[in-house]
């Protein structure tokens, strides 16, 4: 009983698109929510944050940028395979309500939670979103944003599209000139770390999406703990959306990079397993 | 006096077999295989011949799965050991587990009239032997029979002991019965905790299999509360509902160092090893952690089990550090012989204060504990001595400290009242305060066993039948009616 992988497409070079038949999950998939997935009899668990749900057609999209052992295997799955397990919705919706002016900043995949926030928004707020990529062909869902937003800015850091330099400068031109109600940021942490560096200075409340390594993603391990504000929390249950200004990043990681040497090898195994076997 | 009688009365004298074989401990400590062995056919027999086959026997009432242990050892003692499962099963569906797991010497072998003279008859060693024996001789399953079903549906949510056991009773009732499981692997701690080397994975999978056979269905991946409420359940057609989502949110304490890398939960640790099988990393992707240098923190069978698994997992040296001393352990005294034997060296009357590093962990502050008087659980309270703090030099802490209930369901569940540790109330019949929705296990008492939660399944079982009894009988007796 998997959960079949109906539509496959690469949105960049090592992301790429899947869409899932996951009919329950896709029936309850809010913004700020994310899934658990788990390949096969001995896969291990990981979340991945959806771009959209459809719950007619039964399915939940993801978008996976292939980084380690587990990504690098889904990358080469095609439509009509199978994920032996796909569990969620996980963690807790995003505070959809009225603020106001909002500013959305995504950077690298982090551009796929943050398209499902700006989409919920939208109806309620003014919102403009900052996208970057390191260069221009890394640079994904720039149309989506297009569509939702209010006004859109890009950033890459080589300067090969759109503004050169980091969406956290962008973000820091932007509350300079005009300030808003709401930054959400969401991407890697240094530059959520960086983005609050910014919002603290300009005095704008700050929502991110952390992201830890997770085990069960349904509060039984603690291996997702964060700190927010001083206090212990685990961002599968209490997050994972946290006031950003609260949250000790440096801890977050240091936590993530936990299993650096076994997930290399992880990786360096399967790559060789893939040669030996071509 | 009959022979047989006459028999039992010499063993009587004797007093308890040898001990039950298990592996050396050099030896067993480096790989995840069962520790005990179990008894073979001839000891079980001779074993089974020291049962008084008691009238009023003492030792059913300390057994809440309510196995008919007199009858059952009869059958062992004459040889009959698919009969013995049959009975067993009549009311026990998970004699492999508890056969391994239970603490016999708080259940049914601490009522054995023989114990009082001398050593109670192995009650638990013979019914993992006839588990083991069946399951090898390929008769598990028992005979078949066709259940009728009722056309009534029930949800259980949770797949450890409670909820299984719950299933099962309903589905040898009629009921056409879900069980819904977060997790992608079925047992509850029974997989995900408890480790290979005491109660292997196998053993629950065979049992969840002849549950299955009973008509049970299994899903996994269904989180209830996040991917289905109780409200969707009921909209599904469920007419009544069993909550055994266990106590599964680990206790970490509040002391500097908590989050470092190298700290875990015990939860953590053994549902890596465990349930992702990290102990075979990387043939499995799940990685774990462990150091050269390990402090167990607890005195609970988690706290044992983890210890167990750091050692096996290629720690040098494991400590175990308890607040009280040895005989306040929780843990199963079979288990606490074991850690001993296996070389775990134990620090009684001590407390952790601080976990010490930078990125990972470097050490472990501590400080020495004096017993006071009794706390309300009866056992003396530990106080701590002022001023003898000391440092373990350690490289990766386990916290074994209790687990809270988790609170995920309750929290989604509108009207489903609980205490403020989250913990489910319910009645004498198991009822909580949504009508037609019931618990037990874990998730009403906090962390206890595996029995307990079996009792507690039985007893919703039989409530659930006696409420959709009650709920249907109006509506057949007007059939009924109109039909006359
Ligand atoms: C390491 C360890 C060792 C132990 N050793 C022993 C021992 O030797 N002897 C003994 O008697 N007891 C032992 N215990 C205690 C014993 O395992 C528990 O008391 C028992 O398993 C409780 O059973 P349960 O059915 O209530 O819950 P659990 O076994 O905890 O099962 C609950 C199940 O519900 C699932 N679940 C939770 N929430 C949801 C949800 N919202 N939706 C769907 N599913 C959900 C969980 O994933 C889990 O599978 C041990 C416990 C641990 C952790
Ligand atoms: S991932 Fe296990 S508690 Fe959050």
């Amino acid at each position: 009983m998997g959960y079949e992988i109906l539509e496959k497409r690469a949105l960049a070079p090592g992301i790429k698109l899947f869409r899932i038949r996951a009919p329950l999950v896709a029936r309850k998939v809010r913004a700020g929510h994310f899934v658990v997935i788990r390949l096969d009899e001995r896969g291990e668990r990981i979340p991945l944050t959806p771009l959209e749900a459809d719950p007619q057609a039964g399915t939940v999209t993801l978008v996976v940028q292939e980084v380690g052992k587990t990504t690098k295997q889904l990358g080469e799955m095609e439509p009509g395979g199978e994920l032996m397990n796909f569990v969620g919705p996980l963690g807790n919706p995003f505070p959809v309500k009225r603020y106001g002016k909002v500013i959305i900043v995504g950077g690298g995949v982090g551009v796929v939670p943050a398209y499902h926030v700006a989409k919920e928004l939208k109806s309620l707020n003014w919102v403009g979103s900052i996208i970057g990529a390191r260069t221009k062909e890394l640079l994904i869902l720039e149309e989506m944003f297009r569509q939702i937003s209010d006004e859109v800015h890009i950033t890459t850091d080589d300067g090969s599209y759109g503004r050169k330099g980091f969406v956290t400068e962008a973000l820091d031109e932007l509350l300079a000139r005009d300030s808003a109600d709401l930054v959400v940021a969401i991407g890697p942490v240094p530059m959520m770390k960086a983005a609050v560096e910014v919002t603290k200075r300009h005095g704008v409340k700050t929502l991110v999406d952390v992201n830890p390594i997770m085990v069960d993603a349904t509060g039984m391990c603690g291996c997702c703990r964060v700190e927010v504000g001083g206090e212990t929390k685990f961002a599968c249950v209490d997050g994972p959306t946290f006031d950003g200004w609260l949250v000790n990043f440096d801890l977050l990681t240091r936590r993530l990079n936990q299993y650096r040497d076994q997930e290399r090898l992880a990786l360096a195994r399967y790559e060789e397993e893939r040669r030996t076997r071509s | 006096m009959s022979p047989v009688k006459q028999e039992r009365v010499l063993k009587l004298c004797y007093g308890r077999l040898e001990e039950v074989p298990k592996r050396a401990w050099a030896e067993r400590i480096r790989d995840f295989a069962e520790v005990s062995l179990g008894l073979d056919e001839r000891w079980a027999r001779k074993e089974a011949t020291r049962c008084f086959v008691c009238d009023h026997p003492n030792c059913v009432e300390g057994c809440p799965a309510e196995v008919k242990i007199p009858q059952f050892i009869e059958h062992v003692r004459k040889g009959e050991f698919e009969e013995a499962l049959a009975v067993i099963k009549e009311t026990n569906s998970l004699p492999g587990v508890c056969g391994r797991v239970c603490p016999q010497e708080e259940q049914c072998e601490r009522n054995c009239k023989l114990g009082r003279k001398g050593q109670p008859v192995s009650i638990l060693k013979l019914e993992r032997f006839v588990a083991d024996w069946c399951r090898a001789h390929g008769a598990a399953e028992g005979p078949r029979v066709e259940i009728e079903r009722n056309g009534h549906k029930v949800a259980v949510v949770g797949s450890g002991p409670a909820g299984l056991t719950c299933a099962a009773d309903l589905a040898k009732l009629g009921y056409e019965v879900t069980v819904f499981e977060a997790l992608h692997e079925l047992g509850g701690v029974l997989v995900y905790g408890i480790p290979e080397f005491r109660l292997p994975n196998i053993i629950v999978e065979e049992e969840v299999r002849d549950i299955r056979r009973l008509g049970v269905e299994f899903l996994t991946d269904v989180i209830i509360g996040k991917t289905l409420t109780i409200q969707d359940l009921r909209e599904l057609g469920y007419e009544a509902v069993f909550i055994g989502t266990g106590a599964g949110a680990p206790i970490l304490p509040d002391i500097p160092g908590i989050n470092l890398n190298g700290v875990y939960s015990a939860n953590e640790f053994l549902t890596r090893s465990n349930l992702m099988r990290a102990y075979r990393f990387p043939e499995f992707d799940t990685p774990i952690y462990v150091g050269k240098r390990v402090a167990v923190v607890g005195g609970g069978n988690v706290a044992m089990d983890s210890a167990r698994t750091a050692l096996r997992l290629g720690a040098e040296k494991v400590y175990l550090v308890y607040r009280r001393s040895r005989e306040e352990m929780p843990a199963r005294i079979e288990e606490v012989r074991h850690a001993e034997e296996e070389g775990i060296e134990f620090v009684l009357l001590t407390n952790p204060t601080r976990v010490l590093g930078r990125e990972r962990v470097e050490g472990l502050e501590c400080i020495r504990m004096r017993l006071g008087e009794p706390d309300s659980s009866g056992r003396r309270r530990p106080i701590p001595i002022e001023g003898s703090e000391f440092t373990m030099e350690v490289d990766t802490v386990i916290m074994a400290i209790g687990q809270d209930v988790n609170p995920l369901l309750q929290r989604a569940t509108e009207g489903l009242a609980h205490d403020r540790w989250d913990r489910i109330q319910v009645d004498a019949t198991g009822q909580t305060t949504l009508e037609g929705v019931f618990a037990g296990g874990d998730v009403i008492s906090g962390a206890a066993t595996v029995i307990k939660a079996i009792g507690d399944g039985k007893r919703a079982a039989r409530s659930i039948h006696a409420y959709l009894q009650a709920k249907h009988a109006p509506v057949a007796a007007q059939r009924a009616e109109v039909r006359g």
